[in-house]
């Protein structure tokens, strides 16, 4: 590799130095957060840079007080029922749309196309209607059911499935396979890796929604982790410390989620060319 | 029933399962809701929006005409235009800094990507503990206010001239994990023998990357400005959190999707008028993402 064999020394000095100021740059609001999330309510203001002093007891009572447990626990219900039932649901429509001879089939796929246009902003306001009108409001349903279906996964998932030979799908229902059958055993073993990237975009999607939880939860119990941070910060700009543990605490699952699906992650955000 | 007609309406049970309820889904809160904005958007409502009466169309372009409209527009436009040129230069600036096999790489390239674990909230909130005038981590910091008083009175949130950018810079560095994620994967797909030839053709750092590297990242890039481009049209909580709307009464950062949803925004209690303003965003989206693939389109290679 001609262009990676040893640069000339100030080269890589320059390059080392460059990538350390980008990295200190970088993480430099994340180093506040923390040490302000360890400090003492009365030192939080005297030296933010300097981790003068160390508690754990603010995290603990960020944790209690901001009911950040309850929070946590709502948004994961949310995001794994999303996940769940896009996957699903992706799955159910790509494969009548690759596989199933019915009428009015272009018809149908433009309509899920169509969607794919409409950005949230413009639908949730009258979302909310629909949802209060269902007596939905402060339930999980409400917060999960707008986005039980994704027109984009249903496209993503089809691009694979059209990929399978027509030939294959009719070999399987002479064989007495029958449509069941070859999504279990073909078609969705083939998509695998596409359901992993999907899944991991929808949960990153559902687990960071802002606008629609704070609009439609009026109840304390009911708040995701993001509208959750919201009421934190109206209710305690006094202490800012208890602010930024809560920060870090809402921080963390996210950050163990992307570390295990490492391997999904290009994929997962990349797969969001055509939502956007 | 002939045999052809047969085997057409076969599936059709079976099709009916699988799409019902993905259409039923789509069409009760994507297709219904946009519909029901558009015509909600001619009309004027109560304070609890329980009585709507038409008013016209003519209210979309009282709308359009009017003061708070355009300056939200603006605002938008000048938000996009600082994130998204700033964030695309820093991404593609960071991949191809971390784009070599050196020692450590590894940690750098971690670093880069950290802020993609951040959501609006958490990002936000990060900064505003930065930014705060009182008890902000810049404000206490001594020597630094003798340079920039602006940081401690009235605020770099509060105050008009600087508010929209600092708005900006939070939402870059949050979004900066994400482009460094997808630029440093575009960098990865370029062949690496087209940058060796063009190196043995005697072709400089500089003049390999803009002639070589560059082009072949085009279909990266243009992703990533599109995605940029609507999240900065999208822009929400960064400004709920940060700013609300304000500083007042110039509504410095009041972008077109916090007149819609903000709590102190001026329309805040008038679904009509509200109605109105999404449909209206609706549009300048819809434009905006035709403009961007015909005009970077055309510029874009779509290497092997």
């Amino acid at each position: 590799m001609a262009l990676d064999s040893t640069p000339k020394g100030w080269r890589s000095g320059v390059r080392y130095a460059l990538l350390i100021v980008m990295a200190v740059i970088i993480l430099f609001p994340i180093y506040t957060t923390i040490i302000a999330s360890l400090k003492p309510g009365n030192r939080v203001l005297r030296n933010p840079l300097v981790p003068d002093s160390f508690t754990l007891d603010v995290l603990g009572d960020a944790w209690t007080q901001g009911r950040l447990g309850r929070y946590l626990w709502n948004s994961a219900v949310v995001a794994v029922l999303v996940t769940a039932f896009q996957l699903i649901t992706s799955i159910a429509s790509a494969y009548a749309f690759s596989f199933l001879r019915f009428p009015l089939k272009r018809f149908f796929f433009a309509i899920f196309m169509a969607t794919l246009l409409v950005p949230f902003e413009v639908t949730l306001l009258i979302n909310r209607r629909t949802v209060d009108s269902l007596g939905w409001l402060n339930t999980y349903q409400g917060l999960a059911v707008p986005f039980l279906a994704t027109a984009f996964g249903t496209f993503l998932l089809r691009q694979v499935f059209m990929q399978i030979p027509k030939d294959l799908n009719e070999a399987a229902s002479m064989d007495g396979l029958g449509h069941w059958g070859f999504m279990r055993e073909v078609a969705v073993p083939l998509v695998r890796p596409t359901l992993g990237a999907l899944g991991l975009f929808s949960f990153l999607a559902s687990w960071n929604q802002y606008l629609w939880p704070t609009m439609i939860t009026t109840e304390d119990d009911m708040n995701t982790i993001q509208s959750g941070l919201r009421l934190l910060r109206s209710s305690d700009l006094d202490k800012p410390n208890l602010i930024m543990a809560g920060t870090i605490i809402a921080a963390v699952p996210i950050l163990v989620v992307l570390v295990v699906f490492q391997r999904q992650l290009v994929r997962g955000l990349t797969a969001g060319a055509v939502k956007g | 029933m002939s045999g052809a007609t047969k085997r057409r309406w076969r599936d059709v049970p079976l099709a009916v399962a699988m799409l019902g309820p993905s259409l039923v889904v789509l069409i009760a809160f994507v297709l219904y809701p946009l519909g029901r904005a558009v015509w909600l958007g001619q009309q004027r409502c109560n304070v609890q929006a329980t009585k709507c009466r038409s008013v016209g169309w003519g209210q979309y372009t009282d709308v359009l005409m009017s003061n708070e409209f355009q300056s939200a527009v603006w605002v938008t436009v000048k938000f996009a235009l600082i994130t998204v040129p700033v964030g695309l230069a820093l991404g593609v600036g960071l991949a191809v800094l971390a784009d070599k096999h050196m020692r450590h790489i590894g940690f750098f390239r971690t670093v880069f990507s950290s802020t993609v674990a951040t959501s609006v909230a958490v990002a936000s909130l990060m900064w505003l503990f930065l930014l705060q005038p009182s008890v902000g981590v810049l404000a206490n910091i001594g020597w630094l206010n003798d340079i920039f008083p602006v940081i401690k009175e009235p605020g770099l949130l509060n105050d008009k001239g600087t508010a929209l950018s600092s708005v900006a810079i939070s939402s870059i560095w949050a979004n900066l994990g994400f482009t460094f994620i997808i630029i440093t994967a575009g960098l990865q797909g370029i062949p690496r023998e087209l940058q060796e030839s063009a190196f043995v053709d005697g072709a400089g750092g500089w003049r390999r990357f803009t002639n070589v590297t560059l082009p072949l990242l085009g279909p990266t890039l243009l992703f990533t400005t599109v995605v940029l481009t609507s999240r900065a049209f999208q822009a929400y909580g960064e400004i709920d959190l940060l700013t609300n709307g304000g500083p007042v009464p110039q509504q410095s950062t009041t972008t077109v999707t916090y007149l819609i949803y903000g709590s102190s925004s001026i329309i805040k209690s008038n679904e009509g008028l509200k109605a109105a303003v999404a449909v209206l965003l609706f549009v300048i989206l819809l434009g905006l993402s035709a403009l961007q693939f015909r005009g970077l389109g055309k510029r874009v290679h779509y290497g092997s």
